[in-house]
Formats: C-alpha cells, structure tokens, sequence
C-alpha cells in the first residue's frame, strides 16, 4: 500500500514539473501584454506611425518593422545561396571523411556566442566596408552578413537531412532513366525535399529576426529611425531598439510600455514565422 | 556535359566549404587578436574601468549564472520529459503541455529577457542580481532540456521498462534504476549543449543580472553580477580604445574556449552513446 502512494506521488510531482514548464509561457504572455497594453493602445500611430522619438512622445514602430524584414530577409537570401548548395554537396557528393570534417564545423558555428560573432562585425567587416563601399560603415549589409554567418548552419543541417530523406529509389529511377547525377538532384532531389529545405529557410528568418546582440552591434542604431533607401544606410530592428532603449526608459513611462509592445510584436511575428513552419513540414510529411 | 557536372560539383563543395572557412576567419581572428593579453593576471585579477585589470569576477560571474540556470532547468526539465515521455495521458493537457513547451522554444531571447525583468527583478523584488540571471536564463534552455531529454528517454528500448517490470519493479523504479540509467550520457549532453548557450547569451544577462564591469566577486545570490558576454558588449560599443578592445578580445577568447571545450565534450559524449546504442 506504501508503495503504492510513492509511486503516486512521483506521478503527481512530475505531473506539477510538466505543468509548470508550461505555465512559464502564460506567464510571459500576460506579463508582456499587462506591460505593453498601454503602448499597443495607441493603436494606429504605434503600428503604421513613422516617428520613433522617445523624448518627443512619438511612438510610430513602422520604420523599425521594415527595416527589420528588411535585414531578416536580406541575410535569409544570403545564407540560402550557401546553404542549400552546401546541403546538397553534404548529403549527395562528400566523401566520408570530408563529411566528418565539414559536419562539426557547422554544428561549432551554431553555437559561437553571437557577441563575440558582432565583436567581429564591429572590428572586421565594418571597416571593411567603411573603406570599400563608403558610408558609416556600420549598415544593413553588415547586418547581412553576420545574421547569414548565424542563420547558415540551421538551413545546412535541416536541408540536409530533408534531401537524405528523399528515398534512394527516387534517385535511382531517375539514374536509370538517364539522367545525370545533376539532372537527378535538380529534377528528383530538390523537389521532394522541397518542404523541408523551405522550412529551414522561414525557422532561419524567425531565429535572424529574434537575434539581437550580434545584430545590434554592426547595424547602427539610429535614434530616430527611417525607412532605408539603400544597404549602406545604418538601421534600428525591434530587439536592437529594445535593449538600446530599455536603459534610459523611466518604469512606468509609456517609453518602457512601448518597449514591451515592441516585444510583444517580435513575440507574435516569430510565432507566426514558426506555426508556418510547421504547417510547411506537417504538409510535406503527409 | 562532363566538364560541367565537375564545376558544378567544385561549385557545390565550395559553398560548403564556406561555412567551414566563416568559423575559422572567426574563431581565428579572435584566437590572434586576443590571445597576446591572456595571461595569469589577466584570469585571476579585477578589471578596472575599461583598459585596466583581468576578467576573474566575469568568468565567475558566468559560472555562477550558468550554475543557478542549470539548477533551476535540469530538474525542471527532466521531470517534465519523464512525464511527457512515461505517464502523459493522450489527452488535450499532454498535448497543450507539449505545446506550449514548444512555444518557450521559439520565443526569441531578448523578449524573455523582458519578462525576466518585469517578473522578477520588479514584480518579485529580487532585483538586478544573480538569481533573476540564473533563473531567466533557465527559462530560455527549459524547453531544449525538455526535447533533449525526452529524444534520449525515448531511444530507451521499450523491452528494458519490460524486463524490469517483470522483475517485479514498480513504475518508477524501473524508469530511476533502468531508464534513466541507459539514457543520461543523452540528458547531459542536451543539458550541456544548454550550457553553452546559456553561456553565451547576452541580451537576457544585460536585462536582469548587471552591467558586467563590476569588479567585485558576488557575495550573494541577490547581488548583481558579472559575465563575459557583456562584459564583452560594454568593452565593445562603450571602450573606444585600443587597449579596451584587445581587453575584449581576450574575453571573447575566454568565452570560445569555455563553450569549446562544453561542445567538445558533448559531442564525445553523444558518440560515444551512439555507438554504444548500435551494439557496438
């Protein structure tokens, strides 16, 4: 009988750890909304508005969204460019042993910390292009390329595994039809595994657009942000404003409940971005 | 039609090569930059201002936050994949708990960050200290603790809970003594895989736990504290001499050999496992 009640409270122990893990979500969203309500009230002028001036009361976050998707998508078209030829040389043509090499290189590059990742920015590429293009140098093309250097491994590691997943048989049809390898890939490979590779690309946008410190340290930071022109312009994104701004906002100032607003639109457009990814990997399962 | 499948080929094996070749110009420029002012006084003393002093109080600072992180999202997150994993029911709150699980994964850092901030340092009292780092940073790797443990319980084969209940093992001993014997090199290398995130994470650090210059050792759990992740940020965007950006090469040089050295093992470990797990 003893036995049986530890056995049944372990069950409800772990029962409570499971169900307070998730309770850390609810959490964070009533915490954020109760903090950021009173900027997203605003309404109109908050989401559409074109100023973002703290000291003058102006709270328009548009200019700041664009530039955002701007540096997400721009840095998400470099990393593809690389990472998909990358994935298909990985799972179709390495040797073993340039496999074994390449492999935990990438997965080593997932994890270098991203502010020694913009430390480099800060010190390499911008006076790089500072010297080369003109401009401040600090850029949205700076942003570019380190979010590319960050986004690279996720879309090599989950293209890669979606072309191995395509059936050798597929592959083989094709080959004894005649075509080359190259055909094949082009022809057999790629759309089939088209799902999976598309998935990492928006996971990589999501993760691009979340990342903040190695971002923040090559891109500028404007205080008055705008829309930019060209990609030697300097640019502000949703987190660099955040924890830029989160220092000089008084508590309570509806400078700090914009901040949080701002937070709860990163939260939603990466939700958006990551529910899109799975509906993308759940079509292309069944 | 030969020629160019080559080029293509040399094509394809340069794009990857270029992902290898990023993390070296990185890891390499940082290893030459700052490897001159790495010395005993520079690991063991406190730093001054910007140009002066070693960085001791940051990579206890660091350690520390990682060690209240780990505290607080090892068990946390081990219970939940036993349950998730041994007794979850197939109903709507096992999957709404997998859910939202999987929803703290995808939240970017900087947004936990806030809500570190709001929740505890203001809404709790704890301040900016140590515990609302350590505790932040825990809800980051939560959910990773979570999926790494439960990849691992899985790959238990189901036949060993069999055999143990046989024997006449109830439930959970049979998960404590069999289960999570064959499945921890897995749970520790997910966790250490966290830590090394944890590791390097800035943003959540620089909301709740210190501006990373104080040179002074924490005395308790409630004290700021300092870290090299923004200790490295502050040197980098507030320093503006040259003195002060070697000080902050030297730090990222730190920082890379710690999460090496935790990736490196975890990746030992999980060979290991897996060849073990093959039979081998």
């Amino acid at each position: 009988m003893n036995k049986v009640n530890v056995e049944w409270v372990i069950e409800k122990l772990l029962f409570i750890s499971a169900i307070s893990s998730s309770f850390i979500v609810f959490f964070i969203i009533i915490f954020m909304l109760h903090e950021g309500i009173p900027a997203l009230a605003i309404g109109w002028d908050f989401f559409f508005g074109m100023d973002w001036s703290p000291s003058n009361n102006q709270f328009g976050i548009f200019p700041i969204v664009v530039s955002t998707f701007v540096v997400g998508i721009g840095s998400l078209l470099i990393a593809a460019f690389i990472g998909i030829p990358a994935a298909v040389y990985l799972a179709e043509f390495s040797p073993r042993w340039v496999h074994s090499i390449v492999k935990p290189c990438v997965e080593m590059l997932v994890g270098i910390p991203s502010i020694v990742l913009g430390f480099f920015g800060l010190m390499v590429l911008i006076p790089l292009i500072r010297d080369s293009l003109g401009g401040w140098g600090e850029c949205i093309l700076a942003g570019w390329i380190i979010l590319a250097i960050m986004t690279l491994p996720h879309v090599i590691s989950i293209s890669e595994d979606s072309i191995r997943a395509v059936p050798k048989a597929f592959k083989e049809a094709s080959v004894a039809l005649g075509a080359t390898e190259l055909q094949t890939i082009w022809k057999v490979i790629l759309p089939n595994a088209r799902s999976g590779i598309l998935a990492s690309l928006i996971l990589g946008m999501g993760n691009a657009i979340g990342e903040t410190m190695a971002v923040l340290m090559v891109i500028g930071n404007p205080n008055i942000p705008w829309i930019p022109s060209s990609i030697l312009e300097p640019v502000s994104v949703l987190t660099s404003i955040i924890v830029i701004g989160i220092n000089y906002a008084a508590w309570g100032s509806m400078h700090q409940h914009a901040l949080f607003a701002i937070g709860i639109v990163l939260f939603a457009i990466v939700a958006i971005l990551n529910a899109i990814t799975t509906t993308v990997i759940r079509r292309g399962v069944s | 039609m030969k020629i160019r499948e080559s080029v293509v080929k040399i094509g394809l094996c340069s794009s990857s090569l270029m992902a290898v070749a990023a993390l070296f110009i990185v890891v390499a420029y940082v290893f030459f930059n700052g490897a001159g002012i790495i010395n005993l006084s520079f690991l063991l003393e406190s730093p001054y201002r910007f140009e002066y002093g070693g960085i001791f109080p940051q990579i206890i600072g660091s350690l520390c936050l990682v060690g209240i992180c780990l505290l607080f999202a090892v068990p946390l997150g081990v219970a939940s994949a036993i349950y998730l994993v041994e007794y979850a029911p197939d109903n709507i709150v096992t999957a709404s708990v997998r859910f939202f699980i999987e929803c703290l994964a995808g939240i970017p850092s900087i947004v936990i960050g806030l809500f570190g901030l709001v929740f505890l340092v203001y809404r709790l009292g704890l301040g900016i200290s140590m515990l609302s780092g350590g505790l932040t940073l825990g809800f980051m790797i939560l959910p990773w603790t979570v999926r790494a443990s439960e990849e691992a319980i899985k790959t238990v084969p189901y036949s060993y809970m069999e055999a143990s209940l046989a024997l006449g093992a109830s439930k959970w001993q049979s998960i404590y003594g069999v289960i999570l014997k064959s499945a921890y090199p897995g749970i520790i290398t997910g966790i250490l895989l966290g830590m090394g995130k944890a590791m390097g994470e800035t943003a959540v650090v620089l909301l709740t736990a210190g501006s990373g210059l104080e040179s002074f050792l924490p005395q308790s759990i409630l004290d700021p504290v300092a870290s090299l992740p923004v200790y490295i940020y502050m040197l980098a965007t507030q320093g503006h001499t040259e003195a002060s950006y070697s000080r902050a090469f030297g730090a990222s040089l730190v920082l890379i050999t710690m999460f090496l050295i935790i990736s490196m093992f975890a990746m030992f470990l999980r060979n290991r496992y897996i060849s073990r797990n093959s039979g081998f």
